[in-house]
């Protein structure tokens, strides 16, 4: 049985959110700062998740080890505004089990 | 003065279905799109990405979805007025709607349905405080017209191919060519890559990476922008123009201001009825409406638009009634005078 990660989500005011994800649907990041509604729709995952929008850029402040950029990501992250060394998109990280205790902040909207 | 019976503005996959379900009922359609070609987000982000649930479509190309619904319409001869935003709406004493576009064109229709999908797409901006104030007084987000920038100094910012393309087309036309970009690889065709790497060695162009603009300095027009290299101090360049050119994003635009109501940056329907806005006449149909529930799909765009045909037509026809028809049973009449209907069946003896 698998079983919901912990997740600190820094929101764009500021305001850090404890959230609890569940780790078998197939979610990514974007979903499931959707899933509590911590960006107003509209302003996050705006591309539907094919790392072709910046919406839902975040900073990893955890020192978990993510799965390397895709070519898509690295090229839309090169484009994309206020990007930091740890910037990422969210919609190109999946939730796993090995994220628990993940850290991240969104990135201002564009 | 363009007319028509409704007035759809967005041509993607749900505008151009609503064009099919009209024609059914006999209404003329005509769409307005701010990109040059039909298909939203289907044909200008993604039109090589599969899709997988469109009904009896195991897997579809976003491209091919697009035509698809451009055959199946092509018979209800929408008209088309492309690459142009629809900026402005105005109720007439006649309860129709008059719609503007950014060019002036205007469309008259007693029904406007919105399928606006995200919005309009628009250049993204960089986040350069004072850039506005430089807008169209050097700094432009796309070229119209080369020739404005013979013989001139041109800063052009980007990575992709529009970055690449333009810097090495205006380096024939332009004084100086400066490109400036955030890392040393570029994403774009190899051919153009290779291209503006012969022109930085013989000097034709100036190439800064990896490197940002951060400021834009000027009196009245610009005169010069400052770029930051990582981990070095800012340097000014002297220039008359800087185009960044960091792709579109979508934005609601000027739709926002047209009195309806938004939540969610979408548009708030009636979805127990017809999807009618809080503007009797105006629907908004697709990923650019919301009511409870929603869900930004494909196919309940084209479930969207079937309903607010209907509502059309008794806004169109008042008193009128109106029967669901099969086209299995009925066929299809096209305005073009094509008739497609099942083949009949006779009957007669065998002996």
């Amino acid at each position: 049985m698998s079983s919901d990660i912990h997740i600190k989500i820094t929101d764009r005011n500021g305001t850090t959110h404890a959230v609890e994800a569940p780790t078998d649907m197939a979610l990514n990041l974007m979903e499931v700062v959707r899933m509590y509604e911590l960006a107003p729709e509209g302003t996050i995952g705006v591309c539907g998740g094919m790392a072709m929008c910046a919406s839902c850029q975040c900073y990893i402040h955890s020192t978990h080890d993510l799965a390397d950029k895709s070519d898509d990501e690295e090229a839309m992250l090169s484009e994309a505004f206020h990007v930091k060394p740890n910037s990422r998109l969210g919609c190109q990280i999946q939730v796993f089990p090995e994220l628990e205790g993940l850290e991240i902040e969104l990135a201002p909207e564009e | 003065m363009i007319k028509t019976d409704i007035l759809i503005i967005g041509a993607g996959p749900t505008g151009l279905f609503a064009v099919f379900e009209a024609g059914l009922l006999k209404l003329k359609c005509h769409l307005i799109d701010a990109l040059p070609q039909p298909g939203g987000q289907c044909s200008e982000i993604y039109p090589k990405k599969p899709i997988y649930d469109i009904p009896a479509y195991p897997e579809i190309l976003a491209g091919e979805l697009t035509e698809k619904l451009l055959e199946q319409s092509k018979q209800f001869e929408p008209g088309l007025t492309l690459g142009e935003r629809a900026e402005t709406i105005e109720k007439q004493s006649d309860g129709t709607f008059v719609v503007t576009t950014n060019k002036g064109t205007q469309h008259c229709a007693p029904v406007v349905a919105i399928a606006g999908g995200l919005g309009s797409f628009e250049p993204r901006k960089p986040a350069l405080e004072n850039i506005e104030n430089f807008e169209d007084k050097g700094v432009s987000y796309m070229i119209k017209d080369p020739e404005v920038y013979r013989d001139k100094r041109v800063v052009i910012a980007g990575g992709g191919d529009s970055a690449l393309d333009w810097s090495i087309f205006l380096s024939a036309v332009a004084k100086e060519v400066t490109l400036i970009h955030r890392r040393t690889e570029f994403r774009g065709a190899l051919d153009s890559v290779d291209k503006v790497q012969e022109l930085k060695n013989n000097g034709v162009i100036n190439l800064i990476t990896p490197a940002e603009v951060t400021g834009l300095i000027g009196a009245d027009c610009l005169e010069f922008i400052e770029v930051t290299k990582t981990d070095e101090a800012p340097q000014r360049i002297k220039t008359d123009a800087f185009i960044p050119l960091f792709g579109l994003s979508p934005k609601l635009g000027p739709i926002a201001n047209w009195g309806l109501e938004i939540e969610k940056n979408a548009i708030k329907v009636n979805n127990a009825l017809d999807y009618q806005t809080n503007i009797p006449g105006v629907f908004a149909i697709g990923d650019v409406n919301t009511y409870p529930g929603k869900l930004k799909l494909i196919l309940c765009g084209f479930h969207e638009a079937t309903l607010m045909c209907q509502a059309a037509y008794k806004i169109i026809n008042p008193g009128k009634r109106l029967v669901l028809k099969y086209t299995t049973v009925s066929g299809i009449d096209g305005f073009d005078g094509t008739r497609k209907e099942a083949p009949k069946s006779v009957v007669k003896s065998i002996n």
